[in-house]
């Protein structure tokens, strides 16, 4: 008897739990430290604004580490509702079509508010199909900007007020600073992304066929960076690398640690490094354009997006993707996007935070902020819109084992970029022969 | 002499091997299988679409000289590595066999390494030899040698070795001093008496009597070499410079981990199996023949 009122008890207690309940939406991501406390706020604040939904975060690794884990679980039957992912994993997420779904569908299905318009073009473009869908959410944007070091800039008699702008001045400064007896006068993270993706977009030419890939067929696309001006530049890098001007640091982020410990005097990285240089530089810095050769027509152009978009998951129930359209919306709010922009370095993304964000005098009170968006915000070409490649993670590395042979003095230029050519457009026609239309 | 037990009971022995059998099936042969399986097919990352191609994901790799490339660095790596991991462990284990007081605390200590994560044992290494802020680096530069592993590829090379072996060191060492502990000590004292000095013991009568623990060691070593160091590699050099210390299994993680090609990470995989079992063939045939039981 005590026990079938205990087992009343318990189910009446488990209906009420429920009916109670709220929809969680799982959400994987990548970001870490300060960025990943910006992430977890997000979730809460929208948590805290409704009743009916939740969304847990949770990091799941690096974004290749995540994606990788993304992908397992989906195979398993029970991905995530949102996934974190960056843009080299653009096209592989685009490819897999029925994995995920499109996030102008999940808006519209849910009737959620939604303008695609909204966007900064050279982020909308990026993450919108040929047909026109929207396929993923623009979270956050980055792209490639110059940090520049202005005490060790004082020191070497250059003027820290006038940050050099094209890159016979850059290379100028690192003689000074060099002369000055600076040990690192230049270094450079994301090498193939800032030296070879945003180079080619900045200077207006073609980093790949098809539109970098962004064409209808973009699937077939290939590589072009051998061309004259991308093997003038990285002859010329060489040259600084073997007078000691250039100090090669290590791929991907790595050589970051070395301007913000003040042992190298330039870098060239991503925007979203923004809030590490600002928490932890003990000295003064300023942020600039990316360096171009005056010469080239066409140049400055714009440069090209990194960072992540946030990708739907398939195969979730009608109610948890209205709770994911609801976070969109969220998200979607210029005062969400303005703070979320002044907080990490990452871009606004939408014209109306960027709006917001001037007016509120940010970029006054800290100057340099501006320049990433400045970088973006103009009238994108088909050379600049965005490079998305298939199998880009192992083009990356290629670009990597080049790139370091040239810096090591073992190729020429030419030799890696032709190489770089060859070995990439290999991956790309595998992608090609892989891809369903 | 061959020493076998009669089991009369047909089922019995199938029971009792059961256990094991199952977990090999469930953690070998079922992922072997199937990396066998996907090396023969293309596919894209989610799974949505399955092609068989055949041969072509191993043709691509067997026409692409950086691919063939790997092999002769991997096998650098992998004889330096076990070459040197045997060679340190076992003197490390001679001395620590012969210490009194305090045996306990140096064991414990040379033991500690191998309860650290590869990534980390990568990470660690890393700060120490770090071109801008590493210590060895730092007296290295002051002996006039410049450390920078990001540029000079034997440079990377030596400190993949050096993380991987000192990982290992430990595992070694833990065998190598058991087995020195299991020789009877009469026959240790027999010699001293008949005048051979701990050289001449060591060469007559403890190496020969080790073998069979080193030949363990030697094939635990390679399969470790070939296939437990991508993590070290990641963390340390990530193949780099240029493609200097990117070894078979680095590729295979790279490829199918994280640019998430999986027949061709599948077809690598199968690749290195194939040549695990044949070095483990060939030393169970040719090098355990000298090998004193």
């Amino acid at each position: 008897m005590q026990f079938k009122q205990l087992g009343l008890a318990a189910c009446m207690l488990a209906t009420g739990l429920a009916a109670q309940a709220q929809t969680e939406i799982q959400w994987w991501h990548s970001m870490t430290a300060v960025n990943n406390e910006w992430v977890n706020d997000l979730a809460k604040q929208f948590n805290e604004s409704q009743k009916a939904y939740k969304v847990v975060p949770t990091y799941k690794g690096s974004y290749p580490e995540s994606m990788t884990a993304a992908i397992a679980s989906f195979r398993a039957g029970n991905s995530p509702h949102i996934l974190q992912v960056f843009e080299v994993g653009t096209a592989t997420m685009m490819a897999s079509k029925g994995a995920t779904v499109p996030v102008g569908k999940v808006m519209k299905d849910a009737g959620a508010d939604f303008n695609p318009g909204a966007y900064i073009p050279a982020v909308a473009a990026y993450y919108t199909a040929p047909d026109g869908q929207m396929l993923s959410f623009p979270f956050n944007s980055s792209t490639t900007v110059a940090y520049y070091n202005k005490d060790a800039f004082k020191k070497a008699g250059l003027n820290p007020d006038k940050l050099p702008t094209t890159w016979p001045e850059v290379f100028e400064a690192a003689k000074k600073l060099k002369a000055s007896g600076h040990s690192c006068p230049m270094t450079l993270a994301w090498q193939g992304w800032t030296q070879l993706e945003s180079f080619s977009a900045w200077h207006n030419v073609e980093f790949a066929t098809h539109k970098n890939g962004l064409a209808a067929d973009g699937y077939k696309a290939r590589l072009k960076i051998n061309s004259p001006l991308h093997v003038r530049h990285i002859d010329n890098l060489a040259q600084a690398a073997k007078n000691g001007e250039f100090v090669y640091r290590g791929r991907n982020a790595d050589a970051q640690a070395s301007f913000t410990s003040g042992d190298c005097a330039m870098i060239q990285t991503s925007s979203g490094y923004y809030g590490d240089v600002a928490k932890n530089a003990k000295f003064a810095y300023g942020l600039a354009p990316l360096p171009y050769y005056p010469d080239v027509k066409g140049a400055p152009q714009n440069t090209v997006i990194g960072g992540a978009s946030l990708w739907v998951m398939s195969g979730k129930k009608p109610e948890e993707y209205k709770g994911v359209a609801k976070f969109f919306e969220f998200l979607s709010q210029t005062k969400v996007q303005a703070a979320s922009h002044q907080r990490t370095g990452y871009l606004p993304i939408t014209m109306a935070a960027f709006e917001l964000t001037d007016k509120s005098g940010f970029y006054q009170k800290n100057p340099g902020t501006d320049v990433a968006v400045n970088q973006m915000i103009r009238k994108v070409t088909d050379n600049s819109r965005g490079i998305r490649l298939g199998n880009y993670l192992q083009i990356r590395t290629i670009e990597d084992e080049e790139l370091e042979q040239v810096w090591a003095g073992k190729k020429t230029g030419k030799q890696a970029l032709d190489s770089i050519v060859t070995r990439g457009n290999e991956l790309l026609a595998r992608f090609e022969k892989s891809y369903k239309k | 002499m061959e020493k076998r037990v009669l089991f009369r009971s047909t089922w019995l022995p199938w029971v009792l091997i059961a256990p094991q059998l199952a977990i090999i099936g469930v953690f070998f042969f079922l992922p072997a299988g199937q990396a066998v399986l996907q090396s023969f097919q293309l596919e894209d990352a989610f799974g949505m679409s399955r092609e068989w191609v055949g041969l072509e994901n191993f043709r691509q790799l067997l026409t692409n000289p950086d691919y063939l490339g790997s092999f002769q660095r991997t096998a650098v790596f992998s004889v330096l590595v076990a070459g040197i991991g045997i060679v340190v462990s076992l003197a490390l284990a001679i001395f620590a066999d012969r210490i009194v007081r305090f045996a306990m605390v140096y064991k414990t200590l040379l033991i500690v390494p191998y309860a650290v994560a590869p990534v980390i044992a990568g990470v660690l290494w890393v700060f120490l030899f770090s071109p801008s802020i590493g210590v060895v680096t730092y007296y290295l530069g002051r002996l006039g040698i410049t450390w920078n592993h990001l540029m000079n590829e034997n440079q990377a090379m030596a400190l993949i070795v050096l993380a991987s072996v000192w990982k290992q060191i430990s595992y070694n060492f833990l065998f190598f001093l058991a087995g020195l502990q299991s020789i009877p000590k009469a026959l240790i004292e027999a010699a001293s008496i008949d005048g051979a000095g701990p050289w001449r013991r060591f060469w007559n009568i403890q190496l020969p009597l080790l073998s069979p623990t080193t030949f363990f060691l030697l094939v635990i070593n390679i399969v470790y070499a070939f296939f437990d160091t991508f993590g070290i590699i990641d963390a340390a050099t990530q193949g780099g410079p240029g493609q200097s210390t990117s070894i078979l299994v680095y590729k295979v993680y790279l490829d199918g981990f994280k640019a998430l090609d999986l027949g061709g990470s599948a077809a690598q995989s199968v690749i290195l199996m194939a040549i695990v079992i044949v070095l483990t063939v060939i030393q169970f045939r040719y090098v355990e023949k000298k090998v004193q039981y």
